[in-house]
């Protein structure tokens, strides 16, 4: 007989088929940080003076951070101390020649490697209606459907190429949602950020197609510190997802991003994420740190900024992809699946900052805990004395399978005006006995029903989603569970 | 098709069914009668292979199969459903999705080809006439925010989808108003085939006006003490249960 717990623990337990690494040359800095490692970084992509000038004062304010206090500790997860001197904080594919490089000059491993993740590049192969920013380790390797944007006016490249052909784009926004003095990992990212993607969608402008970043680490010691900068002029629209996997490694390796979001009068952005980094496994032996400091701002009246993220991956995440409602009308929704399994933790959750007035936000947000998981939401509503009228509605739902597993729930709710409503519902769940017999005598196994109540649990968070994303996120939800029970 | 010999089934350490016996052949429908606590359905939860309902005695053959040693997905993918006294609800899975899943999955154990999305929603437009439901039905969640009588009608909805061999309606009749209780007949009427076999576990014999048994039986603490034919359920309606205690413990 098939207890509900047996098949929880199979859940628990999933391969990793993501977790290859491909052998690569690659130009390697050693370990350690330093202002000579950061100009080293800097001057390997031709900066301007701008950005070093920039990089150097985050370096500076990380360091003061770092004597004074350490990383921030308030968050409900545990993990050994970090040496950041023992990280690799650049690593990138050898290239031949000078400047990017087209299809053709790119070494066929890496096109195999992305190709392998179901991410093909090739002109002929590659995904319709998606154009792909391909990151590995510190650099972006290809960016497709770039030509086509262009005819837009859109703008969508690494980042590195942003700073060498925008800079007065990249100078304007940079750090202006997330400064580098806003914490500890996104004064370290700021400092030696490599790479990542940029995209720029000019007024009036509806994007035709799904912008994508894809993020793969691959050498070991690394850590991978990115950087995305979208920003929507009046009255346009785009939707940006974003994938990433890593290879399975005893070690942890830090993933420390900063993703930052303009909205300006009207302008709608969507941003979806489904993040399988490497878990590490049963015993919560490797895996990836995942730091990441995700923020949006409404600038502009009615604009309007929507995150979803299906969290699946990582050892440890820590993230909290925001929205800053400054302008009047403006929108901020917050949609999330957050599984732990094995030894995972998450503390996950939201900001939602009404400046405006009639400012509207909605979060939902949807913990799966199984294994010896551990999932915090941890989400902060604040409504100012100006945002007259502000709206709030948060729901917050969790989902227990078996027994030694843990949901944890942190809301913060500021409401600094009477005509300001915030709404907070929240609830904790187990899959019953009697859904997964109910599920069964209908011919369904244990694993497909599962599969089954844990997508119908998420059905509001994934409806958010682009549909080759919802697909995606529904098979490693479902983690094909296939023979793992007898 | 269907025979039990013997079963005692317990929960939590209670013996509720005591040394049961019952044949069930293709084409018949047998009522099982009793009052309150006689064990009705532990018997049909047991047949479905509910974990927990432990059988600690018997055995039961299912189409010359040994029955209590399937798992309760083999038994459903072999052709044994049971209607749900209290239908389970499952959050954010559409009815449709939830029944597409579970006709491929038999279809698979059965070696037929998957169906596709359209095939399924065919299927399942022709049968929703029969319980006189529209399509929205098909696309809210399952069982979730239903009424009581919907639940019913969607167990029997299942059940003509899903075209089962032996099917088990556990008090499906129970708390239906007239209207609704005709419409789960009538599904009930329509499923009758030469070729299979129903077992309808109830405490009135309301539904027997309509559905017309083949055999009566009286369950009485675990066992069955009185099997007739059709004229049985009559009596009972118009006596009670008390004579057939007075009869079972003037035998003992």
């Amino acid at each position: 007989m098939t207890t509900p717990t047996k098949t929880l623990e199979a859940l628990a337990t999933r391969d990793y088929k993501w977790g290859f690494v491909s052998d690569i040359e690659a130009d390697t800095l050693p370990p350690g940080l330093n202002e000579d490692v950061i100009r080293l970084i800097s001057a390997k992509k031709a900066e301007p003076e701008f950005m070093l000038d920039w990089r150097l004062r985050a370096y500076r304010h990380w360091s003061k951070l770092e004597r004074q206090a350490g990383e921030p500790k308030w968050a409900n997860v545990t993990y050994p101390p970090i040496d950041y001197q023992k990280i690799v904080y650049y690593s990138a594919p050898k290239r031949q020649g000078e400047g990017p490089a087209s299809l053709d000059e790119i070494d066929p491993k890496l096109l195999e490697t992305f190709e392998k993740l179901g991410i093909p590049l090739g002109e002929q192969k590659r995904l319709a209606g998606v154009a792909v920013d391909a990151v590995f380790d510190s650099v972006s390797v290809a960016t497709t459907f770039k030509e086509k944007l262009a005819e837009l006016g859109i703008i969508f490249c690494s980042f590195s190429e942003a700073v060498q052909n925008h800079p007065d784009l990249v100078q304007k926004y940079l750090g202006s949602v997330v400064p580098y003095t806003d914490n500890f990992y996104a004064a370290l990212n700021s400092a030696v950020f490599s790479d990542g993607s940029f995209c720029y969608i000019p007024r009036g402008v509806r994007c035709p197609m799904e912008l994508s970043t894809y993020f793969r680490i691959n050498a070991a010691g690394s850590g991978q510190f990115e950087r995305t900068l979208i920003v929507a002029e009046e009255g346009s629209y785009v939707s940006y997802l974003e994938g990433c996997t890593a290879p399975m490694r005893d070690e942890n390796q830090l993933h420390a991003a900063v993703v930052e979001l303009v909205a300006q009068e009207g302008a709608q952005i969507k941003y979806s994420t489904v993040q399988n980094w490497y878990a590490g496994d049963a015993e919560g032996r490797g895996g990836i740190f995942n730091f990441v400091t995700k923020r949006g701002k409404c600038a502009g009246r009615g604009a309007r900024i929507s995150w979803t993220q299906v969290e699946t991956g990582s050892a440890i995440t820590w993230k909290y992809p925001s929205v800053i409602l400054q302008a009047d009308d403006s929108i901020g929704e917050f949609y999330s699946v957050a599984l732990t399994a094995n030894r995972q933790q998450a503390d996950t959750g939201t900001k939602m900052l009404h400046i405006g007035k009639n400012t509207r936000s909605t979060i939902i947000s949807k913990g799966i805990s199984a294994g010896r998981g551990n999932n915090t939401y941890r989400g902060l509503v604040r409504i100012l004395p100006r945002a007259a009228n502000a709206r709030n509605y948060t729901q917050c739902d969790s989902l227990l399978l078996g027994d030694r597993c843990g949901a944890h729930t942190f809301p913060y709710i500021e409401v600094g005006n009477a005509s300001s409503i915030a709404e907070h519902e929240a609830s904790t769940s187990k899959i019953s006995d009697e859904q997964l017999f109910y599920c069964k005598q209908r011919g369904l196994s244990g694993d497909n029903a599962v599969s089954m109540i844990i997508n119908g649990f998420c059905k509001e968070v994934f409806k958010n989603l682009p549909m080759e994303f919802a697909v995606e996120a529904t098979k490693l939800l479902g983690v094909s569970l296939e023979g793992s029970i007898g | 098709m269907l025979s039990i010999r013997d079963l005692s089934v317990g929960v939590e350490g209670k013996t509720i069914v005591r040394h049961l016996n019952l044949e069930v052949r293709a084409g018949e429908v047998h009522a099982v009668m009793g009052p309150n606590g006689s064990g009705k359905s532990t018997l049909a939860q047991a047949l479905a292979g509910h974990p927990a309902y432990a059988v600690t005695g018997g055995e039961v053959t299912y189409l010359g199969r040994d029955l209590l040693a399937m798992s309760p997905e083999d038994r459903a993918r072999a052709g044994l459903f049971l209607a749900f006294q209290y239908p389970i609800e499952i959050p954010g899975v559409s009815n449709a999705a939830f029944l597409k899943a579970a006709i491929n999955e038999q279809r698979a154990a059965r070696g037929l080809d998957e169906l596709d999305a359209m095939d399924v929603l065919e299927r399942l437009e022709q049968k929703l006439q029969l319980v006189e439901m529209d399509k929205s039905f098909l696309s809210r969640p399952v069982n979730e925010g239903f009424s009581g009588g919907e639940k019913k009608r969607n167990e029997i909805l299942q059940m003509a989808v899903l075209e089962p061999t032996l099917a088990i309606l556990d008090e499906t009749d129970s708390g239906l108003d007239i209207d609704a209780l005709k419409i789960v007949a009538q599904g009930v009427n329509r499923l009758r085939r030469p070729d299979n076999a129903i077992i309808l576990v109830t405490h009135y014999q309301r539904i027997l006006q309509y559905v017309e048994p083949d055999h009566v039986h009286v369950l009485f603490d675990g066992r069955i003490v009185k099997s007739a034919g059709k004229e049985l359920a009559l009596e009972l309606e118009r006596r009670g249960y008390d004579w057939i205690r007075d009869e079972v413990g003037a035998v003992a």
